[in-house]
């Protein structure tokens, strides 16, 4: 069976700059993988590129043996890709509660139609997405916000909204660019315990973008590198913290904060 | 309002209805002035859901207007004027109107802000000029003679019905989707909401409404000229839309009335009409640019 | 058949010309502030105004028809559309620097109809289309049977003067440089010591008066000027600015020029001339739909 996210070779520059140059991954079912590297590295720019934001310049994407390239960012989040925003994208306009339930119509929500003639299949599909939405609210204990506007909570939950709105989505792969950023050590241990539920929960992969390297060892199985757009190292933990060129990469930083 | 929303359009509309049957003891000044508040509450409400809540910028909302008031008053023209082919002439015009706003939307999609808010407006001009050109409807001098079809139970039934649908369908799971793509396009591309399927959807209602105020109109006025649909028009329904504050049906509705009843107002000093308009709609923008009326729920 | 293909070219190009002169206003508008200046085209009409009142009392100070009243005319009217033009940018542009591009838009829109119906009050101008007063002695020279106006050949020789200038102006002086610096990156340019609020101040003063150069210009090739005057040109030049790529000074001018060209070739045409302002902006869709980016911009990639 073909792995479920694969890339082959994938590029992309920027006027002359080449923010990723013929990167290969692959993630598997249920894994957990982390992706690092310094700032400007490319981390970013590579989950644009699996979620169809960017187009790569050259290379190949496949999502569950079928090529993503071209293929829109909505249809790809409909197949089941996911992920956060490292510069928070939520709905400014919208309560916590209609977020995440903005998230669910691709999936579940009715049309038109029934919005417009509030019959009792519309009462009982509404009911059900705000049962769906509750539950998932719960797990990152934002259920009691429910009515809050978005823009107006903490930091750090703004951060655990996205991750609840982008589960909302149902994916099978969740992408997850610096969620902890922000967050005191405490806070970062509780979201990667979380993160590790979810996985387990709803049987997902996810591909982890943290700086914190303490917490990208503890919890990934299994970790690519970065630097300059080009992937300098991969393995498990153990062997990229004795990999000499990430050492370098890293080098004048202290490892726990790079 | 949950689960409550069929009982307050049915109430809406036997109110309009109602009301429609004791309209003979007004003043038929002040009923011609009722009456274009109805029709303007659908302009503005159905230009909200394109420009509030889903976040796009159309200045071409005449141009709509003229193809649903052109449509439905040449269909009454030739067919005869009767109660019974009024409604059908209103929805083929809604409808033709529908087919521009696809028109429009579909091309209009790869651009955004200032540069779609210009090509909207090219496209109502263009319209225009199709109609200014055409001898079928009447060239520049347009139509005349158009039966007065458009009562207050009319005007107002069919802006209790518009209010019904923007507010039923944005205040939905599904209808979010509007919202979401006026926030962050690219958030909501990533959650699975087709932005294109959405902006359509916008533009195509909001013509289709936007048409049946148009041949409300035509029916109202009796009379139909390109130059009553030109971009002023279309200002005067974005201005409703923005002093109401952008997505908020209610603020909408209010800005819909007074915008209507000013004018009226102002007619002791009519040469200064459009003068006192044009700084009203800069002081506004320069004190509060999220609108006036900026209560009720999104 | 050549004749009549050189007589359009020079009355294309002359058009175009003018259109060049308003386009660069939008475009160079655009470069420092990223919003499309509705009023322009009725400061445009103003200094065609300033003109019209102007030319009494000047030449009856230096001749009638003569070179030195056109120029002091000239230069007064454009001098009055720079303080407009700032003034208008003071007042009800920048309050609404950092507020969303669209609130700026229909403030201009608000200042446009403001300009346009203030204009057209009795009291003002009056809406009636009045006769602009002859600036300089025209003569027709005849070549062959080619029939120019003396002063087609002055607008074309004057607005390659200008945009020679406006290039000197933008590539080679110390107040250009800091345009450039404002446009590419308003921050970084403040950080660099760049006076930002004096240099869009500039844009629109410099704008403003071209604009009021081309008014005065088209004023002399129409039969006459009222209030709204400047809405057709303003949207061709408008559509110059997009064609040659929103922002790019040489495009506006190419824009401007082809523009011109276009409508004088296919504006003869007997069916079209109804369809006018349709065709106009029927090619400012297409261009939008197909080159955002003009002839001469690129476009860019947005960040996420
Ligand atoms: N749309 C874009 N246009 C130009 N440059 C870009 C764009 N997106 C990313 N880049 C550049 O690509 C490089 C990698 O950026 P990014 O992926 O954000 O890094 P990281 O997330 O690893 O910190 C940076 O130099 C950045 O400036
Ligand atoms: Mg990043």
């Amino acid at each position: 069976m073909s792995a479920l996210l694969e890339l082959d070779k994938v590029t992309i520059t920027f006027g002359g700059l080449t923010a990723v140059g013929e990167l290969d991954m692959k993630i598997e079912q249920h894994e957990l993988v982390g992706l690092i590297g310094p700032n400007g590295a490319g981390k970013t720019t590579a989950f644009n590129l699996i979620t169809g934001v960017y187009q790569p310049t050259s290379g190949r994407i496949s999502f569950r043996g079928k090529p993503t390239v071209g293929v829109k960012p909505h249809e790809l989040s409909l197949a089941g890709i996911s992920r956060t925003f490292q510069n928070i994208r939520l709905f400014a306009q919208m309560t916590v509660f209609d977020n995440v339930r903005t998230a669910m119509q691709g999936n579940r929500a009715q049309g038109i139609s029934d919005a417009l003639l509030r019959g009792r299949t519309f009462r009982a599909g509404e009911a059900r997405v705000d049962h769906e939405v509750m539950e998932l609210l719960k797990i990152f204990s934002l259920d009691h916000f429910r009515e809050t506007m978005s823009k107006s909570l903490p930091y750090g939950d703004q951060r655990r909204l996205e991750i609840v709105r982008a589960l909302a989505t149902q994916p099978k792969l969740l992408l997850l660019d610096e969620p902890a950023a922000g967050m005191n050590p405490t806070e970062k241990q509780e979201l990667m315990e979380l993160i590790r539920f979810v996985k387990d929960k709803f049987q997902i992969s996810v591909l982890l973008v943290e700086h914190d390297m303490k917490v990208v060892m503890g919890i990934c199985e299994r970790i690519n590198v970065l630097d300059y757009g080009k992937k300098i190292a991969e393995g498990t933990p153990d062997e990229i913290r004795a990999n000499p060129k990430v050492i370098a990469a890293y080098l004048g930083k202290d490892f726990d904060d790079a | 309002m949950r689960g409550r929303e069929k009982l307050f359009l049915l109430l809406g509309i036997i109110a309009a209805i109602g009301l429609s049957f004791a309209s003979g003891a007004f003043n038929r000044y002040y009923l011609g002035i009722v009456i274009d508040v109805g029709i303007n509450i659908i302009l503005a409400v159905s230009l909200n859901l394109i420009n509030g809540h889903t976040g796009q910028f159309s200045l071409g909302h005449a141009g709509f207007m003229a193809v649903g008031g052109y449509v439905a008053a040449k269909l009454t023209l030739v067919c005869g004027a009767s109660a019974w082919i009024f409604l059908p002439a209103l929805l083929l015009g809604g409808g033709v109107a529908a087919l521009a706003g696809l028109a429009v939307g579909v091309p209009s999609l790869r651009l955004r802000g200032d540069y779609l808010a210009i090509v909207t407006l090219g496209f109502g001009e263009i319209i225009r000029v199709i109609f200014q050109t055409s001898e079928f409807f009447g060239a520049a001098t347009g139509l005349t003679g158009i039966t007065r079809l458009t009562t207050f139970g009319w005007a107002w039934g069919l802006a209790a019905v518009t209010v019904y649908v923007v507010a039923c369908l944005v205040n939905s799971t599904y209808g979010r989707g509007f919202i979401a793509v006026h926030d962050d396009e690219i958030a909501a591309s990533a959650m699975g909401i087709n932005p294109v399927r959405y902006k359509v959807t916008a533009f195509v209602i909001g013509a289709f409404f936007a048409g049946i105020a148009g041949g409300l109109y035509a029916h109202h006025k009796g009379v139909l000229t390109p130059s009553g649909f030109d971009f002023i028009k279309s200002i005067e329904i974005v201005v409703m839309v923005i002093l109401g504050g952008m997505g908020r049906t209610v603020g909408v509705i209010l800005a819909a009335v007074i915008l209507t009843i000013l004018p009226e107002l102002l007619r002791g000093v009519a040469e200064y009409r459009m003068i006192i308009y044009s700084l009203l709609i800069i002081g506004l923008m320069l004190t509060r640019p999220q609108g006036l009326f900026t209560f009720g729920k999104k | 058949m050549t004749d009549w293909f050189l007589q359009q070219l020079i009355n294309g190009l002359a058009l175009g010309a003018i259109y060049a002169l308003i386009a660069l206003g939008y475009t160079m508008v655009y470069g420092v502030l990223r919003f499309i200046n509705f009023a322009h085209s009725d400061v445009m009409m103003l200094g065609a105004f300033a003109a019209f009142y102007l030319t009494p009392p000047v030449a009856g100070m230096l001749g009638e028809q003569s070179v030195w009243t056109a120029l002091v005319v000239i230069l007064l009217s454009a001098a009055i559309c720079a303080v407009i033009g700032m003034t208008i940018e003071f007042l009800a542009y920048r309050p609404l620097r950092k507020r969303p591009r669209l609130t700026v838009l229909i403030t201009a829109i608000g200042v446009s109809l403001f300009i346009e119906f203030t204009g057209q009050h009795e009291k003002v101008f009056g809406a009636a289309t009045k006769s602009f007063p002859k600036l300089l002695p025209s003569r027709d020279i005849v070549i062959g049977a080619l029939h120019l106006s003396s002063n087609d050949i002055v607008v074309l020789v004057l607005t390659a003067v200008l945009l020679a200038a406006m290039w000197f102006i933008v590539q080679r002086t110390k107040i250009g440089m800091a345009m450039r610096a404002v446009s590419y990156n308003e921050q970084a340019a403040a950080l660099m010591g760049v006076n930002v609020n004096g240099i869009i101040s500039f844009t629109f003063g410099l704008g403003s008066a071209l604009a009021a150069v081309a008014g005065i210009f088209y004023a002399m090739r129409a039969p006459g000027i009222d209030p709204l005057m400047g809405i057709q040109p303003g949207l061709r030049a408008f559509i110059a600015a997009v064609l040659g790529g929103i922002g790019n000074l040489p495009g506006a001018a190419l824009g401007g020029i082809v523009l011109g060209l276009l409508e004088t070739f296919f504006g003869g045409m007997p069916g079209l001339s109804n369809y006018r302002d349709g065709i106009a902006f029927a090619i400012l869709i297409l261009i939008l739909l197909f080159r955002p980016a003009g002839l001469l911009g690129k476009l860019q990639t947005e960040k996420v």
